[in-house]
């Protein structure tokens, strides 16, 4: 018995190990915050959701198996999340049944927990095709039909009805029957838990007084005696011991995995119910494999849209057929978010889920990247820059063909020539390998230099700025501009202009708080929100 | 003359065999570890004393050598090792039934003991039958164990112990466990309830299910409640634990004396071949030597010191060879050259070679021709003696004056830095007086001294130098080769000590 809602054929395995990059991308896109919204602040649905989210899928076929299956879920809410709280109840009520006096380390003390276990799990199996009995119908993905077939099929109610009754037979009312043989030293061995013969009607099952034979009655008060024979009893039960403990690990394996991978769509139901809320639209993403594509209208990042609980601006992109995205342009003019949610939607797509956008396409890939310019250790420049080199050899080290690579601000920790030299030859390198690169950038001779290599075939995006300054949040397809407009931040913290010949060096410096801008600014004071 | 010993052919054995001590010359030629290395895991076989008993006779050597021989073929090293993996069986059985309690326990054990050797016998002597073995002893052991086989007294106890172990395999019966009471029953086709349950719950077996296991008392000890049930399954099946009891009365001693022998010595040979097998892999070579009681002439190539290699074959590390030849009037090797060069390594070495070819082993080498001694001795500076030096002076004059009194021209004796605690020129006067006598009695000899001048004292001596990098004065190569002694090795070997070669020097100016 197996789920199979998040593999055709295989479990979902929550404890896989996370991609290495797990905690750059985790930093980097701020998924804390959309795994927050996804767990509804239980600790398991976070488990749950972050390895699914971490560890996606590669092949377009999962993925929409998953789309059809979370498809269901926003149709039948109450069953899924119903179904889940039955799984949960299994998981956690057997954790509670203890093995008693006998202790679960010897056969009697084991097959005595397993049979109360598993009258627990029938109980619920009943109530599970009970469901499955009324609202299959209901649903129409082929991960959903399947699941209830199997259900239907592997619990009918002779099956059910002959479990209940081994189960009844297990507590050895007549006392246990077991054959043996001589061993070494002729010493008991191959001892075999015995049935008795079916005689009479009536009698079935039972084990009939024997006359013949020789018996050995235990003294009152041998302890050692009751011991030895608590080790003969342990001996028959073995076998049957291990089955039944086999069994109920499998079905409990079962609830715990129809609890992790409907814990997989109740998390998406929490997003659904919270972005929802907030005004933001989401859509499954069509996926492709192969070819470079990219294209979304409406494009946010969801996280922003979280935490101010409103909608926020979209982009629209057009990059299919292109593996190098170049962003350059305004200050605080929404390069990073938009970034952002170009990773989230990768990231949300690959592991079977809606995206925050209004529209949206894209091949999967084998890896998200994140390499963003980062706060710490600003006192040393040379110390950063080494940071950065570190953090990129790390990528470079992990980065597979139809990877896809986001670059927020890389190598501004040096001088611009420097910079982007060094820039160049790894985008150079990456895109000309079949890596998928978004590349946020100040470094003006870099994105003219790639500007001026059609090869290349990269889309290069704006933020917009108004003649006036304005800047309005969204990105606009145009050539780099040489400068990003530092100057307007400058003016806009300060108040006053700056001598043109300082500007790169402020512009550097303030680059990188742009990553950072909603921690130190108030969003919707900037007019961030629609 | 029947088969006796696969050690000593029809020789007997040292009546103070057993009891002979360790020789001298062991520590001093790090043969007690070799010994300790060879027989590991061999304990019951007590193989110490064959190795502290030098042979003197070139036919038992020649023997031993054609029994190690055959033992060259794989597939036959691995029966007699089954044969002796069945004897340890065997005996554990029977300590078995020595150790335990109740009667029906020790006869079961018993009669498990004797079908064990019963097997391991009637194996051996098939595998001996198809074997091409060519050795004397080989072929005198197969011809005795076919008429051994073949006898009564082993035919008789194959077959009873046969017929009492099918009875006791076929005893089946039935435990009715309520409360405090067990009702035992014949068995009568009850049908196997586990068998039911895991069919009704076998849809829920996963493809890798956990593993479940206990562990129940293995001890082949019986409780009273087990004791009880064997004794009402005995009065259920009289018939069988009758023959159990008669067979356990005739059959009391049944280990023939010449196979237990043959059980113990052949251990000599297959730890002689696991280990040159070991150390085979390290790319060592062993081989027969060439022994002669007459020729003193001695040639090795590529020998190298057993229990060093045997070190570095754990620790790991290169394994240097070195070559000895002592030819026409030559019969000393006296070397020299620095410390920690390989001069003791190569004067052990020496000693190993002798000792080993007079226990019919094979020697360390690619070729070797030795001589076969009649004694061997050592004189090893004692650490123990190092409180005064008079006092070790007198000490090691005292040990040479022991050895010269009982060596004869056919002993051999290695000299390790002797007379090293007194002035040079003490040392040089008594060390000439020694090499002199030597010398005389026309004894083989190495003797590692820092006196060159002992190098040089006729044709009997030969002189060999512990090497140095020709390029690195600093690096040691451990070879030890046949060279005049001219005192700079030495004074290099100070020089580094002190830090001041010219390497050194010219790293420490450096601009």
């Amino acid at each position: 018995m197996k789920a199979l809602l998040m593999h055709r054929d295989r479990d979902f395995d929550p404890d896989a190990d996370l991609p290495p990059n797990a905690q750059d991308l985790t930093q980097d896109l701020e998924l804390d915050i959309l795994l927050a919204a996804m767990s509804g602040g239980d600790p398991f649905l976070l488990g749950v959701a972050r390895s699914a989210v971490l560890v996606g899928v590669q092949d377009p076929g999962v993925i929409v198996y998953r789309q059809r299956i979370l498809a269901d879920c926003l149709q039948q809410p109450e069953v899924v999340r119903e179904l889940y709280a039955i799984a949960e109840e299994a998981v956690l009520r057997e954790k509670k049944i203890w093995a008693g006096v006998f202790g679960d380390r010897y056969p009697e003390g084991l097959l005595h927990r397993s049979v109360q276990v598993l009258q627990l799990f029938v109980t619920l199996l009943r109530r599970i095709r009970g469901i499955a009995d009324e609202r299959a119908g209901a649903f129409a993905s082929e991960g959903f039909r399947a699941f209830f077939a199997m259900i239907e099929h592997e619990l009918d109610d002779a099956y059910i009805a002959s479990i209940e009754n081994h189960l009844r037979r297990l507590e050895f009312r007549d006392g246990l029957l077991i054959s043996a043989e001589l061993g070494a030293g002729n010493k008991g061995t191959q001892y075999v838990l015995r049935g008795a013969v079916r005689r009479r009607q009536g009698w079935k099952d039972r084990i009939l007084p024997d006359r013949s034979g020789f018996v050995y009655q235990l003294p009152d008060r041998d302890e050692a005696g009751f011991r030895a024979l608590s080790e003969l009893r342990d001996r028959g039960l073995a076998l049957v011991a291990i089955a039944l403990s086999q069994s109920t690990d499998h079905i409990l394996s079962f609830f715990t995995m129809l609890r992790t991978e409907l814990g997989f769509y109740v998390a998406c139901l929490n997003l659904h119910d919270r972005l929802a809320a907030a005004g933001g639209p989401v859509v499954f993403p069509e996926v492709s494999a192969g070819a470079p594509v990219l294209t979304g209208r409406g494009l946010y990042d969801p996280c922003l849209s979280l935490e101010t609980a409103g909608p926020v601006v979209g982009n629209d992109v057009a990059a299919d057929g292109r593996r190098l995205v170049m962003v350059t342009g305004a200050n605080r003019g929404g390069k990073s978010t938009f970034l952002r949610s170009i990773g989230l939607a990768q990231l949300m797509l690959q592991c079977g889920m809606f995206v925050a956008a209004e529209q949206f396409r894209a091949d999967v890939c084998d890896g998200v990247f994140t390499h963003f310019a980062r706060e710490e250790d600003e006192s040393m420049t040379s110390g950063r820059f080494d940071e950065e080199l570190g953090r990129m050899r790390g990528i470079v080290g992990q980065v597979g063909r139809g990877s896809l690579v986001l670059l927020n601000e890389s190598f501004a920790s040096t001088n611009e020539r420097e910079g982007s030299e060094i820039a160049g030859q790894i985008v150079r390198a990456l895109v000309d390998s079949g890596v998928k690169v978004c590349y946020v950038t100040h470094l003006f001779d870099l994105a003219r230099a790639f500007h001026g290599q059609p090869s290349l075939r990269a889309l290069f995006l704006r933020a917009e700025r108004l003649d006036d300054g304005t800047r309005t949040f969204r990105l606009v397809e145009g050539d780099p501009l040489p400068t990003s407009f530092g100057e307007d931040v400058y003016r806009q913290v300060f108040g006053e202009t700056i001598a043109a010949s300082t500007l790169p060096d402020v512009a550097m410096r303030l680059a990188a708080p742009d990553a950072e801008r909603r921690r130190t600014a108030e969003p919707s004071a900037d007019g961030l929100c629609a | 003359m029947p088969f006796q010993s696969i050690l000593f052919d029809d020789v007997p054995a040292p009546p103070d065999l057993e009891s002979r001590p360790q020789p001298d010359c062991f520590p001093d030629l790090n043969l007690d570890q070799v010994v300790a290395s060879v027989t590991r895991g061999r304990d019951e076989y007590r193989l110490a004393p064959f190795f502290n008993v030098s042979i003197h006779d070139l036919r038992l050597i020649e023997y031993r050598h054609e029994v190690l021989r055959d033992l060259e073929d794989r597939a036959l090293l691995e029966r007699i090792g089954a044969f002796a993996g069945g004897m340890r069986a065997m005996r554990a059985a029977v300590a078995q039934a020595d150790r335990l309690r109740y009667p029906l326990q020790k006869q079961r054990w018993h009669l498990e003991a004797a079908r064990i050797y019963c097997d391991a016998v009637a194996s051996l002597s098939g595998d001996l039958a198809a074997s091409t073995a060519a050795s004397r002893g080989l072929q005198a052991f197969r011809a005795y164990l076919d008429g051994y086989v073949a006898s009564p007294a082993f035919t008789s106890l194959r077959d009873d112990t046969a017929d009492v172990a099918g009875r006791l395999a076929d005893v089946r019966y039935c435990l009715h466990i309520r409360g405090a009471r067990i009702r035992v029953t014949r068995y009568d086709d009850e049908p196997d309830y586990s068998a039911e349950v895991l069919e009704a719950f076998d849809k829920f077996k996963r493809a890798a299910p956990r593993d479940y296991r206990f562990t129940f008392s293995a001890g082949a000890e019986m409780n009273h409640v087990e004791a009880a049930v064997l004794d009402r399954v005995a009065r259920l099946h009289p018939d069988v634990f009758t023959a159990l009891a008669g067979y356990a009365r005739e059959h009391r001693a049944f280990v023939d004396p010449t196979i237990r022998r043959f059980d113990r010595e052949i251990q000599f040979y297959m730890a002689c071949r696991e280990y040159v097998t070991h150390l085979a892999g390290m790319g060592l070579s062993f081989c027969y030597p060439q022994v002669s009681d007459r020729s003193k002439t001695v040639h090795v190539r590529d020998a190298f010191d057993v229990a060093l290699a045997d070190r570095l074959a754990r620790d790991g590390g290169a394994v240097v060879t070195n070559d000895a030849d002592l030819s026409g009037r030559e019969r000393i090797l006296v070397v020299s050259g620095p410390n920690q060069g390989g001069k003791t390594t190569f004067a052990r070495m020496f000693g190993q070679l002798h000792w080993l070819a007079s226990l019919g082993w094979p020697v360390p080498g690619t070729e070797a021709r030795l001589f076969l001694f009649d004694r061997l001795y050592t004189h090893f500076e004692r650490e123990e003696d190092l409180e005064n030096l008079s006092g070790r002076f007198e000490n090691d004059l005292r040990r040479i004056r022991a050895i010269l009194d009982e060596a004869t021209p056919d002993s051999i004796v290695v000299l390790n830095e002797s007379f090293s605690g007194t002035t040079t020129d003490d040392a040089l006067l008594i060390g000439r007086r020694v090499m002199e006598e030597i010398i005389r009695r026309d004894m083989l000899c190495v003797s590692v001294t820092f006196l060159d001048e002992l190098s040089a004292m006729g044709e009997a001596t030969v002189s060999m130098v512990s090497g140095v990098d020709a390029h690195d004065a600093a690096r040691r190569t451990f070879k030890v080769v046949r060279r005049p002694a001219d005192g700079r090795a030495y004074a290099w070997a100070i020089a580094e000590k002190y830090g001041l070669t010219y390497r050194d020097i010219t790293a420490r100016l450096a601009p």
